[in-house]
């Protein structure tokens, strides 16, 4: 073992390597001139220096994967914009974040949306787009506030516009506010959404690439993934291949949260694990263990401690059973009721159903009346199996990913902790106090004040 | 919902905007219109326009987007009743958003929303009587990490308890100046729709208000920095009341 190894040993925290929060703390983190004296901008003067189909496919050889829940290879989706076609391109920048658990674009757009904009204009140099869009969700106006004055500094300061930094580069960039709806974070219906409908998923074929936005060649990626695109060219490949695996390369923020002594943000590279991230912040709150967790947000299958040391990239949670997601670690302890917690993921999927397929449209109701009924002990035992029955009739069968979102929670809940369903069966309710679950109800000098 | 669909007589077209306020929405309706390429994309900024104007999506304001778009007004409402922030009829100045999705629910915000729907003596999307707050319960607004969270206006007020979430409701409608932990100070739902509809915040001060990250963003770059290696200081959980809004 090298040295550095064992200091890494030593010090777990270490092992973070934060890149897009690294100067989070300085004041006016989110200015341009914070961002300038941070390397901002820089990463773009040496995109600007490539070709374009260099500069797609050194972001190809950096190997980054989208960070938005599927992990496609973001050079390879620039790498299918068909070129020379003579219709206008779009990139379209998914901000859409409201998967349940998930928290990493909000605080990043907070404290450092000029990320995301550099981003923007290397990738729309790259994919030949002239006019970018960033789909926000509407309901965190705070976010929507600083990214209004970031995408002032920069048209002001000459980066975005007409001949950016005298390269003959245009781009226009407009910030759109949604509406408030969880389907429009699938990118079909988030296009459909950003031309004025109802935002419901297409049906694929075509893609994006070839009939997107205005049915024009459109990239819809993640706030992350085009946000760690300017380090990359700053730093270079080799520096972003040397953090990470080799399949999944790079740093990435992962969010903890829920029943943990401290929640936030950990940016790190991929493939850390659970027990690393909660052996350096101070573990689970004090007395409590853990129970279950999502690795990536509620449609990612959950786990149990069983699989702390899962480590945490596309192939090692793949492998385990799950998926990386949007690595929003939820974490609960042994007071939550796991019938309570998918009972709620499901009426939320029920919620949000846009309503266009009957899977899950009709799947996700028909969810939430057995779950309510188990939850409050009016279930038999065979609706254990008709669970099991309706999700599989989602999973797969949708016309999008929301559905098999919708299955994810039912069918790892039931593998893992079936017993505890049928315990609210035979026992006729829930066997859990939700007061001991939250998260003042170990301080018990408040609760005497 | 269903018993809010009205199955009567069809309804008489809907009264238009006053001159002088449908001149001031069209030059903000063509300012929104030009920021696309295709005209039909401004239409969820029209109609958080137009929610800015009247506290809800009125029939007024959703034929002034049919006649703007060239739409019908079919096409508008079929838009405007499937995103959840768009409201249907008149509301509180203050949206009170209870965040009750799994991981809040479980941190307590299920108790938060209960004691303030006692607390205010209204229900899931009723209006307090003096007009100042709706209060509702919302999904999972991204700040899982701040667990238990309530949006007011859409302003993050974090790691929330019954106690804070009392007594900002109380300072709301007792007229106090109230500040989100993340975000700027709150302006009403109208103003608030404005910003929605892609119109910057001229207030001085609301960009840079409650400062950069909030604390939980930050607990992984001080610890990688070597600082505060004591975490349990970072999140005093349930002292936001404890910021005096006076």
């Amino acid at each position: 073992m090298t040295l550095a190894a064992e200091l890494d040993n030593a010090r777990p925290e270490k092992l973070l390597a934060p890149v897009l929060s690294a100067f989070w703390d300085q004041p006016d983190s989110w200015t341009l001139e914070t961002y300038e004296r941070h390397e901002g901008y820089q990463g773009l003067k040496k995109a600007l220096a490539m070709s374009p189909d260099d500069l797609i496919a050194y972001v190809k050889e950096s190997g980054l994967r989208g960070r938005g829940g599927a992990g496609f290879p973001t050079g390879m989706k620039w790498q299918f914009i068909p070129q020379g076609d003579g219709k206008p391109h779009y990139l379209v920048v998914n901000a859409d974040e409201s998967e349940p658990g998930t928290c990493k674009d909000i605080p990043l757009l907070f404290a450092n949306p000029h990320s995301l904009i550099e981003g923007i204009v290397i990738a729309c140099y790259a994919i030949r787009s002239q006019h970018a869009f960033i789909y926000l969700r509407g309901e965190v106006v705070p976010v929507l506030r600083r990214l209004h004055e970031a995408v002032r500094e920069a048209y002001a300061a000459g980066y975005l516009g007409r001949n950016i930094l005298g390269s003959g580069l245009d781009v226009e960039l407009t910030v759109h506010a949604g509406a408030g709806a969880y389907i429009c974070g699938e990118e079909t219906a988030l296009l459909d959404s950003l031309e004025g409908r109802r935002g419901q998923p297409r049906l694929r074929p075509p893609f994006p690439a070839v009939a997107g936005l205005y049915a024009c060649p459109t990239v819809v990626n993640n706030v992350e993934s085009i946000a760690s695109v300017p380090a990359i060219l700053q730093r270079g490949k080799e520096w972003f291949t040397s953090l990470g695996t080799e399949k999944s390369p790079g740093f990435t923020l992962y969010s903890l949260s829920g029943h943990v002594a401290s929640p936030g943000q950990y940016e790190a590279p991929l493939g850390i694990t659970l027990r690393q991230l909660l052996d350096m912040s101070g573990g689970m709150r004090p007395g409590h263990r853990l129970k279950f967790w999502t690795p990536g947000g509620s449609s990612t299958p959950m786990f149990t401690d069983e699989h702390l040391d899962v480590p945490l990239d596309y192939e090692g949670v793949g492998a385990a059973g799950s998926m990386l997601g949007t690595k929003a670690l939820q974490c609960f302890d042994e007071t939550t009721c796991v019938v309570r917690a998918v009972t709620r993921w499901t009426e939320f999927y029920a919620h949000e159903s846009c309503g266009k397929c009957t899977p899950c449209r009709e799947g996700t109701y028909w969810l939430v009346q057995l779950l309510r009924d188990i939850e409050a002990g009016r279930g038999v035992m065979a609706d254990l199996d008709k669970l099991n029955d309706i999700a599989d009739n989602i999973n797969g069968k949708s016309f999008c990913a929301l559905g098999d979102g919708a299955a994810s929670p039912i069918f790892s809940s039931l593998k893992y902790f079936r017993d505890e369903y049928e315990q609210h069966i035979t026992g006729k309710g829930c066997p859990f106090d939700p007061a001991k679950s939250t998260a003042w109800a170990d301080n018990h000098k408040e609760v005497t004040a | 919902m269903t018993e809010n669909v009205s199955l009567g007589m069809p309804q008489l077209p809907a009264p238009p905007y006053p001159q002088d306020v449908r001149a001031r929405l069209e030059e903000d309706a063509r300012e929104i219109i030009a920021r696309y390429p295709g005209s039909r994309s401004a239409l969820l900024p029209m109609l958080h326009l137009v929610q800015s104007e009247e506290g809800h999506v009125t029939r007024t304001g959703m034929q002034f987007c049919a006649d703007m778009l060239g739409l019908t007004t079919a096409e508008v409402t079929a838009v405007a009743t499937f995103y959840t922030m768009y409201r249907r009829r008149p509301s509180g100045e203050y949206q009170v958003g209870v965040c009750t999705n799994t991981l809040c629910a479980v941190m307590g915000g299920d108790a938060i929303f209960e004691e303030l729907k006692a607390h205010l003596g209204v229900g899931n999307n009723e209006t307090t009587e003096d007009g100042r707050i709706t209060l509702e319960h919302i999904e999972c607004n991204a700040a899982c990490d701040y667990a238990p969270v309530v949006m007011v206006n859409w302003e993050f007020f974090d790691n929330q308890t019954p106690e804070s979430a009392k007594k900002m409701v109380d300072d709301l409608r007792a007229g106090r100046t109230v500040e989100p932990t993340r975000g700027a100070p709150l302006c009403t739902f109208k103003e608030t729709a404005r910003i929605l509809a892609g119109f910057p915040d001229e207030r001085p001060g609301a960009v840079e208000a409650t400062g950069g990250a909030g604390p939980a963003s930050l607990v992984g770059l001080r610890l990688a920095k070597g600082e505060a290696p004591n975490h349990r200081i970072v999140h005093p959980r349930g002292e936001v009341a404890g910021q005096e809004g006076e």
